[in-house]
């Protein structure tokens, strides 16, 4: 009935594990009773679980990756405290084996279930503002796109007190993580989580790539897309092309562990360098996909807040596209020690130096952008200065890294990790930061509170460098990565400056938490009337009022300048009554996304547990709502002229009275 | 302040500590520099940027309203032109260096040297290390000796899942696996105790697998070879499984004895379904012999045999898979 699932495989004999379990449960119960006890579980369903509005989704991902990420920190807080003490004669607080689960959760939520959905959100929440467009192409598919990605981070969770997850790291060890060397269910459980979110964010790479080359608004070409436009193209091609190869190299491995084949064991002809190939090539394209929209929210905000046009916007555009390109051409750089002849490591090793050419040119026109401008500096200009200032560090140990015979040295040592955080830190989360900050008040209609936002940035900034310069020492300390307990007592003392800076990063993740708090509390003080929050956007999503109509634009502008909002502006053609208004056509919300999202949670559970009735029949379950929901026709509703005439003459009315309060100024 | 931690961490580098920056071997040594170089190099790009940061920041900030202000300058030449060729120019010369260096710093590509080099067989395991010297038919467990100055040709296979070998102070790295045979070549130019150990994860026991990587003096190490001939423990097939059975921090012992072809034997196990099974293990004869015919005939073919498995079939012909294509 329960396949391979007893009451012996719930760890209620572990004090740490069944903490975090009951803790993480209360949090969820009191949510849950809030809720009940609110009456807001009808408001919930229709109004957000159900939505298919692109602006919906987006803050829903976003939820969804704060939370995520407050687990991940979680993760790697206990890491740093296990490092910090487990020297000698210490075994620290944790077991190895518990230890060595750590890691690969902290890494598989980081990137699966923080970085992407946190992209995804702002893809969400902007694209479709930014190309003057009503909503994504296939809203449906959005919907399920997300219930996908939360069923795979569901599935992650429940491993924390049903069973346990992998021991063989995010990537995926081979062989370790075949059958023979790891029988249990912690690898299946990480295989399921990835494959299920995977299957979620290659639907959302198709749904933006198709919004983006078909919902422009008139006028549009490609050379006048705003640059988180641009970087948003080239995430979702890679997202399209590499996405297939994680999805088919997780079925092979499916295979191996459920049906005994060999492609990937140490015998029969398996190889595990092919796991290790066929996983970078969609690993490497992968850093770029969460990284590349980052570099776009920069290029917005470093324009902004220097009031100012963006240098180089060719330059950028074509860097952007190099690095697209470049970055399918890397993956070999993750493993040059294995023996590859030396043309063939030399090869990789100077296409990954490459990559740092449009990198190097990108980082010099944010530079050039705020030269002779005016720059104010806000929570999110922090978040860009900030993001220069660390991430060229990252830049150049991964250069170094790059040079194969300077690899063999420090390759899978801790300066390989206090690499890679140097580079997603700063370059992608610094950038998600900065984008949160910056369009919360178009999402919600105000602003954050700019000084706990700062006291956000210090904490991150600070903590970063305290936490991860010490690993660059111990990388050439010649400290291997994942180490539970370790005879080198000299390691020490900069494992626990990196315990502190962990704490530090706590610090500023509380003041994030604050700063939340305080906004919505003084959100009366920060509220903003316009719609242009910051007074000096220069893109369509600041025309709409904030929050915007469900609509976005009740009539589709007709674009003639790369910052058509700022030219507007300029020209004195901004807050413009049209002429008329006309029926606008909806989607109506859907319950498909959230009901294929229960039932893929069920389906990866049962088949982590071999409970095949379960999984037989969820997966009929999927099936059957997929034909279903296709044969609806009665798919949109209309918001009638003289509906939409009458929410925009109060937008108008409020908007009128802001600017001319703003006048008085 | 990034900057000058890291400025800080490569000052450091005189500290004995830093193992990498502080080598004791030719190998290391170019790696070492390598990275210092490609260090100085970079900061070309670098420095500027932490300059302009701060420049910028102050100069441009809303509240001097002497700074100039030019709302729609957006595009220069000059500047671009700048911005395109400085690090082109800066990865052009990193590349050329990686040519070199790459070459060069091979991990199969034998040393130069008048002394003659010793061979030893590295086998990981799930969670020891085996190292056999098959010129002296001898073993030890977790604890490495040789002399100094002497090349190390190792060869390295894995009896289980993958491990990488590494001695920092020495150099280069390489990964182990089974079913493989890798390839690695160091030598230590100083005498002393060096910390060595599995740097890639592989599971439980894997925080253990370091050991002492010793370099003596020849004497020295012919005596340690004499002394280990004497040991009552002799490395038999029936040692090997079960010193391969699960297990942490395996005593350091000394074998005076070792099967024939026991390298060769933890390599077949994982390659009985190529045709190879045990009664024809004689004919594996030589994998060895024939890398060595290949480095002695032309050392071009060293190349081809590069991470080149050889094994032979019942047919008695010789198949080849090679790493480059995987």
């Amino acid at each position: 009935m329960f396949g391979k699932l007893t009451l012996s495989d719930i760890p209620y004999n572990d004090p740490i594990i069944m903490g975090a379990v009951v803790s993480a449960s209360l949090a969820g119960l009191v949510i849950i009773a809030l809720i009940t006890y609110f009456k807001k579980w009808p408001y919930l369903w229709h109004e957000w679980l159900t939505s298919v509005d692109h602006k919906r989704i987006g803050v829903m991902y976003i939820v969804l990756a704060l939370v995520m990420m407050l687990r991940g920190f979680a993760d790697a807080l206990m890491m740093r405290g296990q490092q910090a003490m487990a020297a000698g004669a210490d075994h620290g607080y944790l077991t190895a084996h518990h230890y060595d689960q750590i890691f690969g959760s902290h890494g598989t939520i980081m990137i699966i279930f923080v970085a992407m959905p946190f992209v995804i959100g702002l893809m969400n929440l902007v694209i479709p503002h930014q190309i003057g467009a009503r909503d994504v192409a296939f809203p449906v598919l959005n919907s399920v796109s997300f219930w996908l990605t939360v069923a795979g981070a569901g599935l992650i969770m429940i491993s924390l007190g049903v069973g346990e997850f992998t021991n063989a790291g995010w990537f995926g060890i081979a062989p370790l993580f075949e059958k023979t060397y790891n029988p249990g269910v912690g690898v299946d459980y990480w295989m399921w989580a990835f494959q299920i979110a995977g299957v979620g964010s290659l639907l959302s790479g198709v749904n933006f790539l198709v919004t983006i080359v078909k919902m422009r608004a008139p006028g549009m070409t490609w050379m006048k897309l705003p640059l988180f436009t641009w970087t948003t193209v080239t995430t979702n091609v890679l997202m399209i092309l590499s996405f297939p190869v994680i999805t088919g190299a997780l079925f092979l491995l499916t295979l191996d562990r459920y049906l005994g084949m060999h492609f990937f064991t140490n015998d029969m002809g398996g190889n595990m360098m092919m796991w290790n190939n066929l996983f970078w090539m969609w690993g490497h394209p992968e850093v770029y996909i969460v990284v590349l929209p980052s570099f776009g929210i920069f290029s917005e905000v470093v324009a902004t807040f220097s009031r100012k046009k963006l240098f180089g916007y060719v330059s950028l555009v074509w860097a952007t596209a190099a690095i697209m390109i470049l970055s399918f051409t890397v993956w070999l750089h993750h493993f040059f020690t294995m023996g590859n002849t030396v043309n063939v490591n030399i090869f990789f090793g100077i296409a990954t130096m490459l990559i740092a050419i449009p990198t190097g040119v990108k980082v010099y026109d944010w530079l050039f952008t705020m030269y002779r401008g005016r720059i104010t500096f806000t929570t999110p200009m922090y978040w860009v200065l900030g993001f220069l200032t660390i991430f060229v560090i990252g830049g150049m140990t991964g250069v170094l890294m790059a040079i194969p015979p300077a690899d063999f040295v420090v390759h899978n040592s801790l300066f390989l990790i206090a690499h890679f955080h140097n580079m997603l830190i700063p370059g992608a989360l610094f950038g998600y930061f900065a984008g949160f900050a910056y369009w919360f008040p178009k999402v919600f209609g105000f602003k954050l509170d700019e000084k706990w936002g700062k006291r956000a940035f210090w904490g991150w900034s600070i903590g970063f460098l305290v936490a991860f310069m010490p690993l660059y020492v111990l990388g050439f300390m010649g400290m291997p990565r994942r180490m539970a307990h370790y005879d080198t007592m000299a390691w020490q003392p900069w494992l626990i400056a990196a315990a502190v800076g962990a704490l530090i990063i706590g610090l500023g993740i509380l003041a994030q938490g604050m700063q939340i708090f305080v906004s919505i509390r003084d959100r009366k003080k920060n509220v903003d009337l316009t719609g242009d929050s910051w007074g000096d956007g220069r893109t369509l999503e600041w025309m709409s009022s904030s929050p915007p109509p469900v609509y976005n634009f009740a009539v589709i502008p007709k674009v003639n300048e790369l910052d058509e909002w700022w030219a507007m502006k300029e020209n004195g053609t901004a807050y413009q009554r049209p002429a008329e208004y006309h029926d606008i056509h909806m989607p109506k919300n859907v319950a498909r996304g959230p009901i294929i999202g229960g039932l893929v949670l069920a389906f990866g559970f049962a088949m982590v547990w071999y409970i095949w009735w379960l999984a037989i029949a969820a997966m009929i379950g999927i099936i059957a709502t997929v034909i279903i929901g296709s044969s609806h026709d009665d798919e949109e509703y209309i918001i009638p002229a003289a509906e939409v005439k009458r929410i925009e003459d109060e937008r108008f009315e409020q908007l009128a009275a802001a600017l001319e309060e703003k006048k008085n100024n | 302040m990034g900057v000058v931690l890291l400025l800080g961490t490569v000052f450091l580098s005189s500290c004995s500590n830093m193992v990498v920056l502080d080598p004791k071997g030719p190998i290391g040594s170019e790696e070492a520099f390598l990275i210092k170089i490609a260090f100085i190099l970079m900061l070309i790009v670098v420095l500027p940027v932490f300059v302009m940061v701060i420049w910028f920041s102050v100069r441009y900030r809303a509240s001097n309203k002497k700074a100039t202000y030019k709302p729609n300058w957006a595009h220069s030449h000059k500047i671009e032109l700048v911005v395109w060729l400085v690090p082109i120019a800066i990865v052009a010369a990193l590349s050329y260096l990686t040519w070199v260096k790459t070459h060069e710093l091979d991990p199969y590509k034998p040393l130069e040297s008048e002394v003659k080099p010793i061979r030893i067989e590295v086998v990981s395991t799930d969670w020891n290390w085996l190292f056999i010297y098959p010129d002296y038919n001898i073993a030890v467990v977790n604890h490495l000796v040789f002399p100094a100055n002497a090349p190390l040709n190792f060869k390295l296979t894995s009896a289980s899942v993958m491990t990488s070998f590494f001695i920092p102070q020495l150099g280069s790295q390489i990964y182990v696996m089974a079913g493989m045979q890798t390839k690695l070549h160091l030598l230590a130019d100083h005498e002393g105790t060096y910390l060595g150990q599995n740097i890639e994860y592989s599971g439980n026991g894997y925080e253990t697998m370091h050991f002492d990587a010793v370099a003596t003096s020849q004497e020295e190490f012919e005596d340690w070879v004499e002394k280990a001939k004497q040991s009552p423990d002799k490395m038999t097939l029936a040692t090997f499984k079960e010193f391969s059975e699960p297990n942490i921090n395996y005593p350091v012992t000394t074998y005076s004895s070792v099967a024939p072809k026991l390298f060769n034997h933890i390599m077949m196990q994982f390659m009985g379904w190529m045709g190879g099974s045990d009664h024809n293990m004689n004919m594996t004869d030589d994998m060895d012999d024939m890398h060595h015919m290949h480095s002695m005939q032309d050392s071009t073919k060293m190349h081809e045999g590069h991470g080149a498995m050889t094994m032979p079939s019942d047919s008695g012909d010789v198949h080849t898979k090679t790493m480059e294509d995987k």
